[in-house]
């Protein structure tokens, strides 16, 4: 048990100093124009591997399962423009959908 | 700019683009606080307070998952805190825009998160505050509301898997990526670092991979 509160009060507060470290140290002085540069393309990056880790990963091993036909389906959404609750729940919905033949079967 | 947009103006909007995402995440809010009470799981209680002062689901959940698993303590610590570690850069990029004294900068950092920096950001390396603020505040309430009615609810929800929630996290990153691919300097970066995760997958602990991807990035100092 406190061992449990341990580990949530290590995860917590490492959390706050990492986001806190930026805004807390660095305060309103501008980034060096050639870090802008690298920081604007940070959220490409880190969502495109989220996409991946996400959809691919299972642990430290790549599965392909019901979450690739969910990401299919969040394309099809995202390029007709659809708000993004339903692209999630469309992707959501398509991976039940798979795991329910699925089991079917 | 900034006369044209006040402030409150700018929250209201960032709260209200945030409100389809706040579902969604709200929805993981459940899943993780039922997974986190349902039997091997960390307990009601320390869910609901790591939901409020961890505020990030994928660390959150590899925690979890790694302690379910019968994984250290060490591991599960490390594991969501390498996960966490992107929002280093991230808070760097929003640290001009986050105004007050320290105490209130630390406050505000905690409401920054993936889905309320990529509502806040404007596409050319800067982010709106008030949007930030505002979609941050809507998330916060809606992971932590979500992890209460969770623990509540307990197994009453079901298998996650079977409801598609983990197919669900892939299209809500892929939604939020979608907007940024607008250069095809940006479509390089995100396909190299999609890259460099799935081939760093198989042989670094989870999070790694992803922060490893954020080395992307550094393609913008020598293409624009």
């Amino acid at each position: 048990m406190s061992g449990t509160w341990a580990i949530v009060a290590a995860i917590g507060l490492g959390t706050m100093l990492i986001k806190a470290a930026g805004p807390v140290l660095l305060g309103g002085r501008p980034l060096p124009e050639r870090l802008r540069g690298i920081v604007a393309l940070l959220a490409p990056a880190l969502l495109a591997a989220l996409v991946a880790t996400a959809t691919l990963g299972e642990g430290q091993s790549l599965v392909v399962d019901a979450r690739v036909a969910g990401l299919a389906v969040a394309v099809i959404a995202i390029v007709l423009r659809a708000p993004t609750l339903l692209v999630v729940l469309a992707a959501a919905a398509a991976a039940a959908m798979v795991r329910f033949a699925g089991a079917l079967m | 700019m900034a006369e044209s947009t006040p402030i409150r103006f700018e929250l209201r909007a960032g709260a209200l683009t945030a409100v389809p995402l706040a579902v969604a995440v709200g929805l993981f809010g459940v899943s993780f606080g039922v997974l986190s009470a349902s039997s091997g799981g960390m307990g009601a209680l320390p869910a609901i307070v790591m939901s409020a002062t961890t505020f990030a689901g994928s660390a959150q959940f590899a925690a979890a998952s790694i302690l379910s698993s019968g994984g250290g303590p060490i591991a599960a610590i490390a594991a969501a805190l390498l996960l966490n570690a992107r929002y280093l850069p991230i808070g760097v990029s929003v640290a001009r825009v986050l105004s007050g004294g320290p105490l209130l900068r630390l406050l505000k950092a905690q409401l920054v998160v993936d889905e309320s920096w990529a509502i806040a950001a404007r596409g050319d390396g800067h982010f709106d505050p008030g949007r930030l603020m505002g979609a941050g505040i809507v998330l916060w309430l809606a992971w932590v509301g979500g992890t209460i009615v969770g623990v509540i609810g307990g197994e009453a929800l079901g298998d996650p898997a079977a409801l598609g929630l983990d197919a669900a996290f892939p299209a809500l990153f892929l939604a939020l990526l979608a907007p940024q691919l607008r250069s095809r300097t940006a479509l390089s970066v995100a396909i190299l670092g999609a890259a460099i995760a799935v081939v760093l997958t198989p042989f670094t602990p989870p999070g790694v991979p992803i922060i490893a991807a954020g080395g992307a990035a550094f393609i913008g100092l020598w293409r624009r």
